[in-house]
């Protein structure tokens, strides 16, 4: 059991008296990136926000490293595990310094040294030590959104949810995020949760990929296989089709002579 | 610290501390204040009253309350400023000596009003349910009762004087800034900030009191402003129909309501007081739209 970091077992969310989720179940190894792809509307947010406790009217069972979760979540699970939103214009709080928002984790919890901390977590997101008394409107997108990563981590959890960190970033900084998240979960052993549309992002950073349509996986399967061409649901295949449509489109307008996208 | 090395100290890109972006920013908001020229003239008026009132005892020529019999309903000369009225007493002194009393009454209620209505209307905001239902039935008992009349009720009920005005004015205005506190309170809630804040841990009255409650402050401060001007009305027409101060108090509108038998006559007896309040609603109606353009919370 101890090397399961995450586990769910037939999971059904309603949301406003509608359900959304109709049964989800899967598990997430520690140490291990799990990718939740789906359209818009298929339920994959929603399971994210279920587990970090933010929709309270569920049914089934989640399981952090082994411990049973309740409809109360305590400080102590929040320790352990946190969520990076997927908008960072609307997930820092407008009137605060970068400083302050790092420090609130830290007083919540009643760790020491916060000077140290916040000054390590800055460095840890690669954002210049000159940030950290800026308000979140004197930062780019980007910037933003590390102090949000930096925010989640500073507290040292062992999960990571990740809400579609990258979609509201230009397409240059999505990838230095995405790969700032890689390099933290190397050197941090920490376990990914990661809901996303994008099928390039989650066949970079994720090892098994569940495919979300209409509140059901259809699918789990591990990214070689996707990559190799071997989904079997019909949705699956779709998805896969429409990102190398996608991805190849830049090359097909390269050759008719226009700008590379 | 040199003029300019204080203003690149406030304007720093890269604050050095939690004060001085802070600093920085109240500096910013104050450069967006100073070019609004009728919000600046609020501004000076009300500075200026208010001086004017705490240094009442060196401006003034005599004691508000000294009566020169002989004197009496005299007009503006060089000796009495503002003339003096139907007991001898120099309107000037009396004038700046009111200002301590009605100007006193705003402060003492708006120190009274801000922090509950505050603190009632992000809570039911915040909370939102049965918390939310019963804090907002409550403001409606108060918000349903015409403001002038329950403070009449009020004072009648009490010994008619100072301390029942403020007490009177005080119960009938926190329900407006409650209501306010509690939409902003309400849009609040639901942002990911929120919700992120919820995930580090924090609990909910630490959510109400660090988090949402600041926010809501900039439109309450704007709100309390433009109140003002209406609580010095009350505050002076309760002193008017006897409620409020007691002669020979000089509040204003305990002056004008003692006086006002010799507007004919002696015309500035009366009128003096009560361009007194004119100017100080005025100066705050000014200088509360200033202050939304400032703070208003649609620009970052």
């Amino acid at each position: 059991m101890t090397d399961v970091a995450i586990e769910i077992a037939d999971l059904r969310v309603s949301l406003s008296g509608t359900e959304v989720v109709h049964g989800v179940s899967f598990a997430v190894p520690k140490g291990s990136n799990f990718g939740l792809v789906g359209e818009s509307g298929s339920g994959k947010s929603t399971i994210l926000r279920t587990l970090v406790g933010l929709n309270v009217s569920w049914s089934g069972a989640m399981r952090l490293g082994g411990f049973e979760l309740r409809y109360h979540r305590d400080k102590a699970f929040f320790r352990r595990c946190q969520m990076v939103f997927q908008d960072p214009y609307g997930s820092l709080h407008p009137r605060q310094t970068v400083d302050r928002q790092l420090s609130e984790p830290l007083l919540i919890h009643g760790l020491s040294e916060v000077d140290v901390r916040i000054r390590r977590a800055l460095a840890e997101v690669g954002l210049p030590e000159a940030l950290r008394f800026r308000y979140p409107h004197q930062l780019s997108g980007g910037q933003r959104q590390r102090v949000a990563i930096a925010r989640a981590l500073i507290a040292e959890p062992e999960v990571l949810l990740l809400d579609e960190p990258t979609s509201a970033l230009d397409v240059s900084v999505q990838a230095e995020v995405l790969n700032l998240l890689a390099d933290l979960q190397r050197a941090r052993g920490l376990t990914y949760v990661m809901v996303t549309h994008n099928l390039a992002v989650v066949a970079h950073l994720c090892e098994t990929i569940g495919v979300m349509q209409e509140g059901v996986m259809v699918e789990c399967l591990s990214t070689d296989d996707l990559c190799a061409g071997r989904a079997r649901h019909p949705h699956t295949q779709a998805l896969r089709g429409l990102s190398t449509e996608l991805e190849e489109a830049p090359a097909w307008k390269r050759g008719a002579g226009g700008e590379p996208a | 610290m040199s003029d300019s090395a204080l203003r690149s100290w406030l304007l720093s890109d890269t604050p050095d501390s939690r004060r001085q972006a802070a600093w920085g920013r109240a500096y910013r908001s104050w450069l967006r204040f100073r070019v609004n020229p009728l919000g600046m003239a609020g501004l000076v008026i009300v500075v200026a009253l208010l001086i004017a009132s705490l240094a009442a005892p060196l401006l003034a020529v005599q004691s508000p309350d000294v009566q020169h019999l002989t004197l009496r309903l005299a007009p503006p000369s060089a000796a009495h400023w503002f003339g003096t009225d139907e007991l001898g007493r120099d309107l000037y002194s009396r004038v700046l000596y009111g200002g301590r009393i009605t100007l006193g009454m705003v402060l003492t209620v708006v120190v009274l009003v801000t922090p509950i209505g505050l603190v009632v209307g992000a809570l039911a905001g915040y909370l939102g349910g049965m918390a939310d239902r019963i804090l907002m039935r409550i403001t409606d008992i108060f918000l349903s009762i015409p403001q002038l009349i329950l403070a009449l009720a009020f004072v009648a009920a009490l010994k008619p004087g100072v301390t029942s005005a403020v007490i009177a004015i005080a119960l009938t205005s926190w329900p407006p800034i409650a209501r306010l506190a509690r939409a902003d309170a309400l849009t609040i809630r639901g942002t990911d900030f929120v919700a992120a804040i919820g995930i580090t841990g924090a609990s909910r009255m630490r959510i109400v009191f660090r988090h949402i409650l600041p926010l809501c402050l900039p439109s309450v401060i704007v709100r309390i402003t433009l109140d003002m001007s209406g609580i010095i009305l009350t505050a002076a027409g309760l002193g008017f129909l006897g409620m409020g101060a007691q002669p020979p108090t000089p509040e204003w509108g305990t002056m004008i309501a003692a006086t006002r038998g010799y507007i004919l006559q002696q015309w500035w007896v009366p009128t003096i007081p009560g361009i007194a309040i004119l100017f100080a609603s005025l100066a705050f109606n000014l200088l509360g739209d200033g202050l939304r353009d400032v703070l208003d919370p649609k620009q970052t």
